[in-house]
C-alpha cells in the first residue's frame, strides 16, 4: 500500500495565511494568502483533484495589503474574513475586514487560465471589522457551524463579538471582553468553541490560556503557564467538549482538560523548534497535526486522549466476515499514541496547517516561502482507523 | 593290667570254672569287655594262648603241623617256663587275698559291737525330748491369755498418742503459725489431713478438722498475703509457693499470682524505661504501651518539639542516650525477667514434674502461662525499645545505636536459653533488623539532605561572587578586543564541582563506615543471615548506595523539568555543573562508589541487584539532560534578549545606524561568558577547520555573491519567483537544521546549540515585523557584528553564516524600501564599535 507522494504548489510569495474553505463539502478546497509589501498580495484558491493528483488555481486579488490570517464562513463559500497589514506615511496598521469572493472566479479561470495570473479579479469588500477604538486585530474566528452572522474578532487585549447583518455588509460590535493586568497584554490567537452551543472561547497571550463565556464575555478558566514560552495556537477537540490543544515556543504540543488546568493531559516533544499551529482532524480527533518552524509538520496519533480510545467498535457481522479480517486483527493490536509521520517537504519556517473540510484524510501545510503541501494521511493507518 | 592279663590267662588255661572266676574277678575290679575291646579281633584266633577263645586242640594240631621237632621242643620248653611262673604268681595273689579277707572279718566284728552302745543313747535322747515337748506346752498354755492382752493395750497406746497428736495439732499449728514455722505446719497437717478427712463424721474430730481448717487458711492467708506483699526474697517467695502448693491451693492461681506479682515488678522496671523515653513524664499508668505512642510519635514527627533533637544529643536530664537506656533496660527488665522465669520455672515445672503434682498436667499449664506472661512483657518492652530506637534520628554516631543494639540482642539470648520455645530472641532479631534498615533509611535521607544541602551551598557560592563574574563577563566581553584579562573570577566552578564531588564522596564513605559497625564481628547479630546477606546486598548496596545515585540523577532530572517554564530558577552554572557531575558519576565514580561497597561489605548478590551499567547509563541520561536544558536556558535567555530587542522597536521609523545596537554587543559578552562558564568544566570539542580570519573572509562572501544576488532578485519586480527559486536552491544544499537539539559532552558543541537557537529566535521575530530602510540596514549592521564574534564559538562557522544570512534575508523581505548599506560602511561601524 504505497501512499500517493505529496503534492506541492509553489506560490510566488512568502506566505502565512491559510484555511481550507470551510462551506464547501464536495470539493478539497484552500485558501492561501500572501505576504507580500511590495506587490499587490492575493489570495490563492487552491482545489485539489483527488482522482488525478492534480491543483487547479484561481487567484483573487487582495490589495488592501499583506495577510497574516484568513478565515473562510462556514455558512457562505464566498465569504471570507482576513486581517491584513496597510502601510501608509512609514505607518503599518493591523486591521480586519470582511471580503466577498466574486461569483464568476470559477468560471474566470476555466475560461482562460493563462490570463488568471495576470488579471486576478478582486475581492469585494463587505466590511471592515474594525472601529477607533480597537484596532490591531490579530485574528478573526466565525462561529464554528454557524450561519455566518457572528464573528469574533482579537484586536490587542480585546476579543470583539460582531454581528454582521444584510449579509454581512455591516457588522456591529455586540459585545466586548477585555483582558486585563500590568503590561501591554496582546491576544496572539484564539478559538471558537464548537461545544456548549458555541458559547466559548479560548484566547492565548504570552504563555497563559483563558477561556471566555460569549454570553457574560466572562472569563472562566485561565491555564496560567500553559507553556514556557508564547502560547502560538490553540485548537479544541472536536468530539469531546474539555479538551483542547496548545502548542507554542516551548516546542511542545499540550493537551488540556479545561476542567483540570494544573497539569496537561498529555505532552509531545517532538519538534525541535517553535509549534506554530496545531490543527485536530474534524472526524477523528485521534489524529493531530502540528507546523513547526524547524520545517517539518508532525501528524500524531493520539489515541488516548481521543474520543475512540478503544479504536472503532467491530461489529459483529464485520467479525463474522471470514479469516481474512482474522489475520487482519493480528495487526489491530490496540494503537498507541504515536508520531505517524513527519513531513519534510518544506524548506522553510512552516506557519500553517490545516485539514481538508471535504476529505478528512487530507491535509494542507503552509511553509514561509510559498509552498503549499497537500499531504494524505497514510493509507495503513486509514485503514486502521476506519476497519 | 598286663598283670591282670597274664592272670586271666592262666585261668583260661585252667578251664571253664577258672573262666568263670575270672569274669566275676574282673567285674569287680570294674573291667568290663569294652575294656578289651580292641583285643577282640586277634582273642577270635583259637591259636592265641591268651585269647578267650582258645582252644588246646587246635593249637596242638596246628603246632603240630606247622613246626618241626626241635621247635616244637623250644615251644614246650618256653611253655613250661611260662607256666611255672604263671603258678607262683598265683600262689603270691592266693595269700595276698587271703590276709585282706581276715582284717575285714576283724573290722565287721568290732563295728557290731559299737553299733549296740549307739542304740542305747538314741532311745535315751528321744526319751528327753519327749519331755521337753510337754513342759514346753505346758508353758504356753499358761501365757496366752496375757500376751493378748499386751498387744491389745500397745494398740491402744498407739491410737492414743495419734488421738493426742490430733487434740493437740490445732494448739501446735496455732504455734507454728505463732512462730512463723510455716513449713512445720504444713507438714502437720498433711500428715493429720486424711485422718481427720475419714473421721470427720464423728463430731469431736470433726471440731478438730474444722479448727485445723480455720488455722490452715489462716496460715494460707498469711502465707498468700506474704506472698503478695512480694517484700520477701525469691527463697523466701518459692518456699511460699511451695507449700501453698502443699497445701492444695490451686496452682493456676498461684501461677498467676506469682506472675501477676512479678509482672508488677517488672513493670514498674519498664515504666522506669518509659519514663526516661518521654522527657515530661504523664501521671498516666503505662500499662497501654499503644496509647503512648500516638503522642510520642507525634512529638517525634513535629519538627518544633525538642525530644527528636535532644535524643539525637546527649541530653542534660531526662533524656539519656540510646546506650544507657538499653543497659538500664537490659539491667532491670531483662535481668529480673530472666529472675523471674528461672524461679518460675524452677517452682511450677522442675519441681512440679518430681511430685505427685506432675499428673495434673501443672507443667504444661504452667508453661503456658510463662511464654503468654514473658511474650507479653517482652511486647511491652519491645515497643518502648522500639519507640526508643525510633526517636535515634541523628546519625551522627552510629557505633552507640550499634552497641546498644548488640546488647539488646545479646541480653535477649539469655532469655533464649531459659525459654527455649519463646519468640522473643526472634522478635527482639526482627526489632535489630528494623532498627537497621531504619538507620539505612536515616543515612539515605541523611546523604539526600546533605547532597541538597550542598547544592544550596554551592546556588549560594555561585550566587555571592555572581558580582565578581558578572564583572569577568563584562572584562571577557572586552577581552575579544584587548585579550584575556581576568579568568580567576569565576574559575571557582571547577573547585566548587571538584570540593562538591569530595565532600559527597566523603560523605557516602563514612555513611559506609558507620553502616558497616552493623557486620562488625563482635556483634552479636552480624551473623544472623539477614545481616550476612540481604542486609549487605539489598540494604546497603541498593537501598542506601544504589538509592542515593538514583536520588542524585533523579534530582538532576527533577532541576531540569521543574525549570521548564520560565526558565526557572536553577542558574545555568549549577545545572552545567550538576551535568558535570553526573557525567563524572558515569565515568569513574559510580563504578568506584559500587566497588567499594562490595569490598566493604562481602556483598554476595543472591538477589538480583542495579547493574552498574543501568546506573552509568541512568547517569549518563541525567547529565545529558542537564546539559541539554543548560544550552536550552542559556538560548533563551540570549533569546528573550534578541527578541525583545526586535519586538520593541518601531524598525519602520528607525534613524540610520551609526552603531552596532547595545543589544549584540550584551549577547556577544554573555556569549563569551558563557563559554568561559562551559570551558571551565568541558573539553574544547572538535570543530570544523576554518582559517585564523574566518571572520573577514566568510564575511565577504556572504555579503558580495549570494546575498547580494538575493537582494537584487528579489528587488526587481520583474522576477518575483527568482527569490524563491535562489532561496530554495541555497537551501537545497544546506543541511536542516535542528534547532532544540541534543548536544555533545564539549564546549563547542554546547555553545552552538545556544547560538543556534538565540539566532533563530532573531529569524523568526525580524520575519514578524515590518522594516524601514533604516531598519533593514540596522539588522545588516548587527548581523554583521555577530558574525565578527560568534563563529569562533561554533563547530562550523557556516551554521552561523546561514542563519545570519537568513535573517538579514528575511529583514530584506520584510522591508517597506530596501536599500542596503554599503558593505565597507557596515564593517567601519562594526570595527568602530
Amino acid at each position: 500500500m504505497e501512499d500517493d507522494a505529496p503534492v506541492i504548489y509553489g506560490l510566488e510569495f512568502q506566505a502565512r495565511a491559510l484555511t481550507a474553505q470551510t462551506a464547501e463539502t464536495d470539493a478539497i478546497r484552500f485558501l492561501v494568502g500572501t505576504q507580500s509589501l511590495k506587490f499587490d498580495n492575493q489570495i490563492h484558491i487552491i482545489d485539489f483533484d483527488d482522482e488525478n493528483n492534480i491543483i487547479n488555481k484561481n487567484v483573487l486579488l487582495h490589495q488592501a495589503g499583506e495577510i497574516w490570517h484568513i478565515g473562510a464562513s462556514p455558512a457562505d463559500k464566498a465569504v471570507l474574513t482576513t486581517c491584513y497589514n496597510k502601510t501608509s506615511d512609514s505607518r503599518v496598521v493591523s486591521c480586519a475586514a470582511i471580503w466577498r469572493m466574486p461569483s464568476d472566479w470559477e468560471t474566470g479561470s476555466h475560461e482562460s487560465p493563462d490570463d488568471s495570473a495576470h488579471n486576478p479579479q478582486t475581492l469585494e469588500l463587505l466590511c471592515h471589522l474594525d472601529d477607533s477604538a480597537h484596532s490591531n486585530a490579530a485574528c478573526v474566528l466565525w462561529e464554528p457551524m454557524g450561519d455566518g452572522k457572528r464573528v469574533i474578532s482579537l484586536a490587542d487585549n480585546h476579543a470583539l463579538l460582531w454581528d454582521l447583518q444584510e449579509s454581512s455588509t455591516q457588522a456591529t460590535v455586540s459585545s466586548t471582553a477585555t483582558l486585563e493586568g500590568k503590561g501591554q497584554l496582546k491576544f496572539t490567537s484564539g478559538k471558537w468553541s464548537p461545544h456548549h452551543n458555541c458559547s466559548q472561547l479560548a484566547t492565548a497571550n504570552d504563555t497563559a490560556i483563558r477561556g471566555w463565556d460569549l454570553r457574560t464575555m466572562s472569563q472562566i478558566y485561565c491555564i496560567e503557564n500553559a507553556h514556557g514560552q508564547l502560547v502560538r495556537d490553540l485548537d479544541f477537540n472536536p468530539n469531546r467538549q474539555y479538551y483542547l490543544s496548545s502548542c507554542g515556543d516551548d516546542c511542545k504540543v499540550k493537551f488540556w482538560d479545561v476542567r483540570n488546568v494544573q497539569e496537561p493531559v498529555k505532552t509531545l516533544e517532538e519538534h525541535s523548534h517553535w509549534v506554530w499551529s496545531v490543527r485536530y482532524n474534524h472526524s477523528h480527533d485521534q489524529l493531530v497535526l502540528t507546523a513547526s518552524s524547524d520545517s517539518r509538520l508532525i501528524l500524531s496519533n493520539m489515541v488516548s486522549i481521543s474520543s475512540e480510545p478503544f479504536g472503532h467498535l467491530v461489529d459483529d457481522e464485520e467479525l463474522s466476515e471470514g479469516e481474512d479480517n482474522h489475520q487482519e486483527d493480528k495487526g489491530k493490536e490496540p494503537l498507541k499514541d504515536s508520531v505517524v509521520s513527519t513531513y519534510e517537504e518544506h524548506e522553510d519556517s512552516v506557519y500553517a496547517a490545516e485539514w481538508s473540510s471535504a476529505d478528512p484524510w487530507l491535509f494542507a501545510s503552509l511553509s514561509y516561502d510559498g509552498r503549499l503541501v497537500i499531504n494524505r494521511v497514510p493509507r495503513a493507518l486509514k485503514y486502521r482507523i476506519l476497519l | 593290667m598286663s598283670g591282670e592279663a597274664d592272670g586271666s590267662v592262666v585261668v583260661s588255661e585252667d578251664g571253664g570254672r577258672r573262666r568263670r572266676v575270672h569274669g566275676m574277678l574282673k567285674l569287680y575290679y570294674g573291667m568290663n569287655e569294652e575294656g578289651k575291646a580292641e583285643e577282640q579281633p586277634e582273642s577270635l584266633d583259637p591259636c592265641d594262648i591268651n585269647g578267650p577263645h582258645f582252644d588246646p586242640e587246635v593249637f596242638l594240631n596246628k603246632l603240630r603241623r606247622e613246626c618241626s621237632l626241635a621247635e616244637l621242643m623250644d615251644q614246650e620248653t618256653c611253655m613250661v617256663k611260662q607256666i611255672r611262673s604263671l603258678d607262683s604268681d598265683m600262689q603270691t595273689l592266693v595269700y595276698e587275698n587271703y590276709n585282706k579277707f581276715i582284717s575285714a572279718t576283724d573290722t565287721i566284728r568290732k563295728m557290731k559291737n559299737d553299733f549296740k552302745k549307739m542304740e542305747d543313747e538314741m532311745d535315751c535322747l528321744s526319751a528327753n525330748m519327749a519331755a521337753i515337748t510337754e513342759f514346753s506346752a505346758r508353758i504356753s498354755g499358761t501365757l496366752q491369755d496375757q500376751h493378748a492382752q499386751i498387744t491389745k493395750l500397745s494398740g491402744v497406746h498407739t491410737l492414743l498418742r495419734k488421738l493426742q497428736f490430733l487434740f493437740e495439732l490445732p494448739a501446735r499449728l496455732n504455734k507454728c503459725l505463732e512462730l512463723q514455722a510455716y513449713a512445720q505446719a504444713v507438714r502437720s497437717h498433711r500428715r493429720a489431713r486424711c485422718v481427720l478427712q475419714q473421721y470427720s463424721h464423728l463430731p469431736s474430730f470433726k471440731g478438730i478438722q474444722d479448727d485445723c481448717h480455720a488455722i490452715m487458711d489462716k496460715l494460707a492467708q498469711e502465707l498468700r498475703q506474704k506472698f503478695r506483699d512480694g517484700g520477701s526474697s525469691a527463697k523466701d517467695l518459692s518456699e511460699c509457693v511451695e507449700l501453698l502448693l502443699q497445701l492444695d491451693e490451686p496452682a493456676e492461681e498461684l501461677c498467676d499470682k506469682f506472675l501477676s506479682h512479678a509482672r508488677s515488678r517488672l513493670v514498674s522496671d519498664l515504666q522506669g524505661l518509659e519514663a526516661e523515653i518521654r522527657p515530661y513524664p504523664s501521671a498516666s499508668t503505662v500499662k497501654d504501651a499503644s496509647a503512648h505512642r500516638l503522642p510520642s510519635t507525634a512529638a517525634a514527627g513535629s519538627p518544633t518539639d525538642a525530644s527528636p533533637k535532644t535524643s539525637a544529643t546527649p541530653s542534660p536530664s531526662s533524656n539519656t542516650d540510646i546506650l544507657e537506656f538499653i543497659d538500664r533496660g537490659c539491667n532491670e527488665f531483662v535481668s529480673s525477667l530472666c529472675l523471674v522465669i528461672t524461679s518460675y520455672q524452677e517452682l511450677f515445672i522442675n519441681h512440679a514434674q518430681t511430685g505427685e503434682l506432675a499428673s495434673k498436667n501443672i507443667p504444661q499449664m504452667a508453661n503456658g502461662k510463662l511464654h503468654a506472661f514473658v511474650d507479653d512483657l517482652a511486647a511491652q518492652y519491645f515497643s518502648l525499645v522500639e519507640r526508643r530506637i525510633q526517636e535515634e534520628k541523628g546519625v551522627a554516631d552510629n557505633s552507640l545505636l550499634v552497641r546498644a543494639l548488640d546488647r539488646f540482642h545479646r541480653r535477649l539470648q539469655a532469655v533464649a536459653k531459659l525459654l527455649p520455645g519463646s519468640a522473643v530472641p526472634n522478635q527482639g532479631t526482627e526489632i535489630v533488623i528494623r532498627a537497621a534498615t531504619e538507620r539505612v533509611k536515616q543515612y539515605l535521607s541523611a546523604l539526600q539532605s546533605f547532597y541538597m544541602d550542598s547544592l544550596t551551598d554551592v546556588r549560594q557560592a555561585l550566587a555571592t561572587p555572581r558580582l565578581s563574574v558578572a564583572g569577568a563577563s563584562v572584562a571577557g566581553g572586552g577581552a575579544l578586543l584587548g585579550g584575556p584579562t581576568s579568568r580567576d573570577a569565576p574559575s571557582s566552578l571547577p573547585e566548587l564541582l571538584s570540593s562538591l564531588s569530595a565532600s559527597i564522596l566523603n560523605q557516602i564513605k563514612s555513611v559506609l563506615a558507620s553502616v558497616h559497625l552493623f557486620t562488625a564481628k563482635d556483634i552479636t547479630f552480624s551473623n544472623k543471615p539477614y545481616f550476612k546477606g540481604e542486609f549487605c546486598s539489598q540494604g546497603v548496596r541498593e537501598s542506601l548506595v544504589v538509592s542515593f545515585i538514583k536520588f542524585v540523577c533523579q534530582s538532576s532530572r527533577q532541576f531540569c523539568e521543574s525549570a521548564g517554564d520560565k526558565g526557572g530558577s536553577t542558574p545555568p552554572a549549577l545545572l552545567l555543573l550538576l551535568s558535570r557531575l553526573c557525567l563524572d558519576y558515569e565515568t569513574s565514580t559510580i563504578s568506584y562508589i559500587l566497588t567499594l561497597t562490595d569490598e566493604q561489605f562481602l556483598v554476595q548478590h543472591h538477589s538480583p541487584v542495579t547493574p552498574v551499567t543501568t546506573l552509568c547509563a541512568e547517569a549518563r541520561e541525567a547529565a545529558q539532560k542537564l546539559l541539554n536544558h543548560y544550552v536550552k536556558v542559556q538560548g533563551l535567555i540570549i533569546s528573550q534578549m534578541l527578541r525583545k530587542s526586535v519586538e520593541t522597536r518601531d524598525w519602520v521609523n528607525t534613524i540610520e545606524p551609526r552603531n552596532v545596537r547595545a543589544v549584540m554587543k550584551r549577547v556577544v559578552e554573555d556569549t563569551t561568558s558563557i563559554d568561559v562558564q562551559v570551558g571551565l568544566l568541558y573539553e574544547e570539542g572538535v570543530r570544523k577547520a576554518h582559517s585564523s580570519d574566518s571572520s573577514k573572509r566568510t564575511f565577504s562572501v556572504y555579503s558580495s555573491s549570494r546575498q547580494q544576488a538575493r537582494y537584487a532578485a528579489s528587488y526587481t519586480p520583474s522576477a518575483p519567483m527568482d527569490t524563491n527559486l535562489l532561496s530554495n536552491i541555497h537551501k537545497l544544499f544546506s543541511e536542516r537544521i535542528d534547532i532544540f537539539s541534543s548536544v555533545e559532552f564539549n564546549k563547542v558543541s554546547v555553545m552552538t546549540g545556544i547560538i543556534k537557537i538565540s539566532l533563530k529566535t532573531f529569524l523568526e521575530c525580524v520575519r514578524l515585523r515590518t522594516f524601514g530602510r533604516y531598519g533593514l540596514q540596522q539588522i545588516q549592521v548587527d548581523c554583521h557584528y555577530l558574525q565578527m564574534y560568534l563563529w569562533r564559538f561554533v563547530s562550523d562557522e557556516n551554521l552561523v553564516h546561514f542563519l545570519l544570512d537568513e535573517i538579514v534575508g528575511s529583514s530584506a523581505h520584510r522591508c517597506l524600501d530596501p536599500a542596503p548599506m554599503e558593505q565597507s560602511v557596515i564593517e567601519v561601524i562594526c570595527e568602530r564599535g
